[in-house]
């Protein structure tokens, strides 16, 4: 079959779009990849709705209804039995309230679970405003280089994002040790004259959250400090500004939207950490990710484990809710 | 000349890059050293570099592991774009604020409820039908689910940027919408699909939790392997792998940059010529 010639296309792009098309064709002599096609025009399904129903029950499957086994497993009854739960809080008709939601009562009278919890959200919050120390200056220079410096850097900044997760954390185990490389360095120079240890202590979780999310916080504040309109900061010399000052009322408000995406997409996600923690942190560091996998795989108290989970989502709705509106508001915004 | 706040500036941004790097260079120097303590300096030697090839285990987790990110990272593409472009095109059908909440939540959400979930699902749909096995396919799926995200959002900033008129144009010279798609959109978005296909690659890739909670007995991943090596101390071969991924990575983004530079100067050039 001839194909019209698309001079609009360079090579690669043209390479795409025949590898897709080839495929459509090739598939087309498949009667289950015909069949779906033809059922999907009989009921109606075609182009856009297609394109939306897809993506649509996959996550209705496999994101939801998932939330709502939770829900519902945190409601039952421990057992001895594969799966270890059963529902007779709701046996014979009747529903027995006390057995159904005494494990959320349970979580809020021990102290464990309630330190817990305050615990993981005080690292959080933390953890979040020393990314932000760190990250705002990172994401302000960058975006204020000259544009043949801006890609690379910002390529380095992403570089450690793409090697592995667990390795960035375990090099930190090398560093933060007694014989570690910091504590080497610091008594070479004759900072020290005892060994820190900061392995097994919150610092390092500090240290392990901050460095594992620093680009989460830098890739939205520079999105919002290169757009902004340099001419405003002018405008505030002008006006007799100082660096600082303009600084302070011109640059920092309108970076705001930015602060707030980066603080959400560090403080949420670390909340349930538990690598983190498990591999920096000592043992009396409880955090709430931890207890929950504990409670599944070691205690295998699954409605439990549910229950602990459906609290820390909500307590964690509302900043999530907040992530989607900064998020839909700077989708719209750029188009 | 280099006034006092730039020079503030400078000095916190060569802080920030020291931070991001030493330690990745300090692990990559101790996978050279000789003893088997990586915390101490004894001399120079490759021995770790010809023992991690002879442990089997981790060269077949790394397989089942690059196998798992291929597969997630093909059929993330095809879910997040089909999600970014109903996202960035159709701004209202029935059920739109729920399907923005259902795209955006993966992105934050935390992994421990993630696992939790999909394994608690997985365990009900096994129970009812028999399907599907805790293993390669549980651990893909749920790969998938939280990886289209990524995609998705990558495909609709390309999207918003995005002229409908080239479209329009294309229906009205009497092309099909199947049509208008391959020629048009498809060739406009590639390269979101490309950099989409990498993040799923990877993030699928790195993933240590959520691959804990849903994977069966039989299928170790790579990062499970890590991290329970890790955990039981650490281990020269570990430095090892760490830096043969962060090669790979480097040479990876530096073909990718020189790429996109290209791409961009044959742009400019035509743009001239043409």
């Amino acid at each position: 079959m001839a194909r019209p010639a698309r001079a609009y296309l360079s090579g690669e792009e043209s390479r795409v779009v025949g590898f897709a098309e080839g495929l459509h064709l090739r598939l087309l002599q498949f009667a289950p990849y015909r069949g779906t096609i033809a059922l999907g025009r009989r009921v109606g399904i075609t182009g856009a709705r297609f394109v939306i129903a897809i993506p649509y029950v996959w996550l209705l499957l496999f994101f939801l209804t998932p939330f709502l086994i939770v829900l519902a497993i945190s409601f039952a009854t421990p057992t001895e039995m594969v799966p270890p739960f059963s529902f007779t809080a709701f046996a014979d008709g009747a529903i027995n309230l006390a057995e159904a939601v005494g494990k959320y009562l349970f979580l809020f009278s021990d102290s464990l679970y309630v330190s817990a919890y305050l615990s993981s959200l005080r690292i959080a919050a933390i953890s979040t405003v020393l990314t932000l120390l760190i990250g705002y200056p990172l994401a302000y220079g960058i975006a204020r280089t000259s544009d043949r410096w801006r890609v690379p850097l910002l390529m380095l900044v992403i570089l450690p994002f793409w090697t592995s997760f667990l390795i960035r954390i375990y090099a930190w185990i090398g560093i933060l040790g007694e014989t570690g490389l910091l504590n080497q360095v610091l008594q070479g120079i004759g900072l020290l004259d005892r060994p820190l240890s900061l392995l097994g202590t919150e610092w390092a979780i500090f240290f392990g959250i901050v460095y594992a999310y620093l680009p989460f916080m830098v890739l939205p504040l520079y999105a919002t400090l290169e757009k902004m309109d340099l001419s405003l900061l002018e405008a505030a010399s002008d006006l007799g500004a100082r660096p600082f000052r303009a600084f302070l009322t011109v640059t920092l408000p309108l970076s705001l939207p930015g602060v707030l995406a980066g603080c959400m997409l560090v403080f949420i996600p670390a909340v349930g950490e538990f690598v983190i923690p498990d591999l920096l942190g000592g043992s009396e560091t409880l955090m709430i990710g931890k207890v929950l996998s504990d409670e599944f795989f070691l205690n295998r108290d699954w409605p439990l484990a549910s229950a602990v989970a459906v609290t820390m989502l909500v307590i964690l709705v509302l900043p999530i809710v907040l992530f989607q509106r900064l998020r839909a508001r700077q989708a719209e915004g750029e188009g | 000349m280099l006034d006092r706040r730039s020079r503030l500036v400078l000095t916190a941004m060569a802080f920030a890059f020291a931070f991001l790097y030493i330690p990745i260079v300090s692990v990559i120097v101790y996978s050279f050293n000789e003893s088997r303590l990586v915390t101490v300096w004894s001399g120079f030697s490759l021995k770790w570099w010809r023992e991690l090839p002879q442990n089997t285990a981790m060269v077949s987790a790394a397989l089942l592991s690059l196998k798992i990110a291929f597969v997630t990272a093909t059929v993330a593409v095809v879910l997040g774009t089909f999600a970014g472009v109903a996202l960035a095109r159709y701004k209202r059908f029935r059920g739109r604020t729920l399907f923005t909440g259902l795209i955006t939540a993966p992105l934050v959400m935390p992994e421990v409820i993630m696992g939790i979930s999909l394994l608690l699902l997985f365990v009900m749909l096994e129970r009812l039908t028999g399907w599907p096995e805790r293993g390669f396919t549980t651990v893909a799926i749920a790969h998938v689910t939280f990886t289209m995200a990524y995609v998705a959002v990558i495909v609709q900033s390309r999207l918003v940027t995005f002229d409908y008129a080239l479209e329009e144009a294309a229906q009205d010279l009497g092309a099909r919408p199947a049509k208008v798609f391959f020629v048009i959109t498809l060739p406009i978005i590639a390269p979101a699909l490309v950099s989409g296909w990498l993040l799923a690659f990877t993030l699928s890739l790195d993933d240590l939790v959520i691959a804990q909670f849903v994977t069966g007995p039989a299928d170790t991943t790579l990062p499970i392997l890590v991290y329970s090596s890790v955990r039981r101390g650490v281990s020269p071969e570990i430095n090892v792998l760490a830096s043969i991924i962060v090669g790979i990575v480097t040479i990876g983004i530096i073909i990718a940059t020189l790429l996109l530079q290209r791409r961009e100067r044959i742009r400019r050039r035509e743009a001239w010529t043409g």
